[in-house]
């Protein structure tokens, strides 16, 4: 793998933040895109644009076969049986919300258990309480250890005979976790379950097969792995898309409507309403061609070990607490942490002073940072264009921070 | 430390005591005004209790966990709100959310609140004005939501 070949595919990796080399570190947040990306949305706008599914003109064709493409590529990259399966959201939230209308609605009644976990974010909790209310029913979560990992005995004491649905997020945004997907999907299923599974941080990172995993629903969005924003995925087991009712009404989804009812498209369509994010799919392709050049193992290989470098900094640095699993095998690229006395926010903007972007904050994972104690962290979080400079940018900002702020340990600022 | 003009210039050696100081840290029990704020950004939430006397606010405290902006924000303004009529403690408000949200010069602030100059440098970080606001827009809201007995 050839980092400083690939950083020059990204434009941005050349641009100062307050006169400072950019150190992007914020990849759990968003990517950046290679210019195959954004050549790929100018080429679409300038010589293919048109409306897909209606006209029989050749740019709507051109269209139409350009997302249909990215589509297969979806489908390739994930293990997906057939393309159909692959509907295209606008983010993984709203992927989840359309679980929670168009299964959920249908097929949880009132008293059945959906069963959560307390680490996941927000988008995997609030589409369920918004049913919980409307359905009468009953949210459970698995519960999160201290070092931010699950006990896989409170996971099968958890879901039980009555949990009808089993959602919970394979990479934890906040701690970079590495849940044991396989285990906990057939922990789920062995209980009569409908499973699903929030891949985000996975997806960008890590091989995955959805017919392997047995899931039965697997979201995850495009612009955390290079594409752009705009364009979520939702792969669903054929049957189960089948016999849902459509999430959103109009264009495209029907395929007949009289002025008494409709009848509904076939796979995607059905779930596609309106005329969906045509440009964004269609570049979405080159970057799932990107990611497949370098290779998933080789970037996983690349930012576990970058992630590692940037634990044994922080963690050399008394006043400095990471949060997460200690053992590396169980920890993705995502390396979260608190300096003794010092709100993350203060942490984040002293970062960007040295050019270094990090999240800071709760993640969305406010259920987690309570369960943690902590209000919020800083989070820095490596992928394939990171190389050692950006390692020592952020031992540069921790140094500054610690400094200016004479911090030291325990004592902290207070 | 010597050298870090930047830092220096957001993080003013005023705004890191009234960060450190515990003077108006807590809650009023009983109090007349209580009002609860909660910044979005972050999701930082701030309580803050307040007790009138005489047509005055007499006693301010702030209780939560927060930035070095958003902690010394709530400290200077306590030290500020503390002894001015209702009326005055509205006009100071005012004028501290015009310099911060509207870029109005630091001179143009009123006497009481010549120590807020300080947050002055948080202005080129936007984000960041929500934290020094935060207190101000809570102790608006408790203000509003109620108002004071009138006075025989």
């Amino acid at each position: 793998m050839n980092v400083s070949k690939i950083r020059a595919d990204f434009p941005i990796l050349k641009r100062l933040v307050r006169g400072k080399p950019l150190v992007y570190l914020d990849n759990a947040a968003t990517t950046q895109k290679p210019r195959q990306v954004i050549e790929s949305l100018v080429d679409f706008y300038e010589k293919h644009n048109a409306n897909v599914h209606r006209g029989v003109h050749s740019l709507s064709e051109e269209a139409t076969n350009m997302v249909e493409a990215s589509r297969a590529k979806t489908a390739k990259f994930i293990g997906a049986p057939k393309p159909e399966t692959v509907i295209f959201t606008r983010n993984a939230t709203e992927s989840i919300n359309l679980v929670a209308h168009a299964w959920g609605r249908k097929f949880l009644k009132a008293g059945d258990e959906v069963v959560l976990t307390e680490m996941e974010h927000h988008s995997n909790i609030v589409p369920w309480q918004l049913l919980a209310k409307d359905k009468n029913i009953v949210l459970k979560f698995v519960p999160v250890e201290p070092d931010g990992t699950f006990d896989i005995e409170k996971v099968k004491t958890v879901v039980g005979p009555k949990t009808k649905l089993f959602s919970f997020v394979a990479i934890s945004n906040a701690l970079g976790t590495v849940n044991p997907v396989e285990q906990m999907i057939k922990i789920g299923k062995a209980a009569g379950a409908t499973v699903l599974v929030d891949a985000c941080q996975w997806a960008p990172h890590r091989t995955m097969n959805v017919q392997s995993w047995g899931a039965d629903f697997v979201a995850f969005s495009a612009h955390k792995m290079l594409g752009p924003t705009g364009i979520g995925v939702l792969w669903g087991k054929e049957e189960l898309l089948d016999a849902m009712d459509p999430f959103l009404g109009g264009g495209d989804m029907i395929s007949r409507v009289t002025l008494e009812g409709a009848t509904w498209n076939e796979l995607p369509y059905k779930f596609e309403a309106g005329t969906p994010n045509i440009a964004d799919a269609v570049a979405f392709g080159p970057a799932l061609d990107y990611l497949t050049a370098v290779g998933l193992d080789a970037i996983r290989e690349h930012e576990d070990r970058l992630a590692a470098k940037a634990v044994k900094i922080l963690e050399a640095e008394p006043s400095v607490f990471v949060l997460g699993p200690k053992d590396p095998a169980r920890r993705s690229g995502v390396v979260s942490f608190n300096i003794s006395g010092l709100h993350p926010h203060d942490v984040g903007t002293t970062f960007d002073l040295e050019g270094v972007a990090v999240r800071v904050g709760h993640h969305c994972c406010q259920p987690l940072m309570h369960k943690l104690q902590c209000g919020g962290t800083a989070r820095a979080s490596f992928y394939l264009y990171n190389d050692e400079s950006d390692v020592e940018g952020l031992a540069r900002a921790l140094k500054r921070t610690v400094d200016f702020f004479k911090i030291r340990p325990k004592a902290g600022v207070h | 430390m010597e050298g870090d003009a930047e830092l220096q210039d957001l993080y003013r050696e005023v705004l890191l005591d009234y960060f450190r100081s515990t003077t108006r840290k807590g809650k009023l029990d009983p109090a007349d005004v209580r009002a609860h704020g909660i910044n979005p950004v972050c999701g930082d939430e701030l309580e803050i209790t307040a007790r009138r006397e005489g047509g005055k606010i007499s006693a301010l405290r702030y209780a939560g966990h927060g930035c070095v902006i958003s902690q010394a924000s709530a400290a200077m303004m306590g030290e500020a709100l503390e002894g001015k009529s209702e009326a005055r403690a509205r006009e100071l408000v005012k004028a501290f959310k015009t310099m911060m949200l509207e870029n109005a010069p630091v001179a143009s602030l009123p006497e009481e609140l010549e120590p807020l100059s300080a947050l002055e440098g948080v202005r080129k970080f936007p984000l960041r004005v929500k934290c020094a606001t935060l207190a101000w827009n809570t102790i608006a809201q408790g203000l509003d939501a109620s108002p004071a007995a009138k006075e025989a």
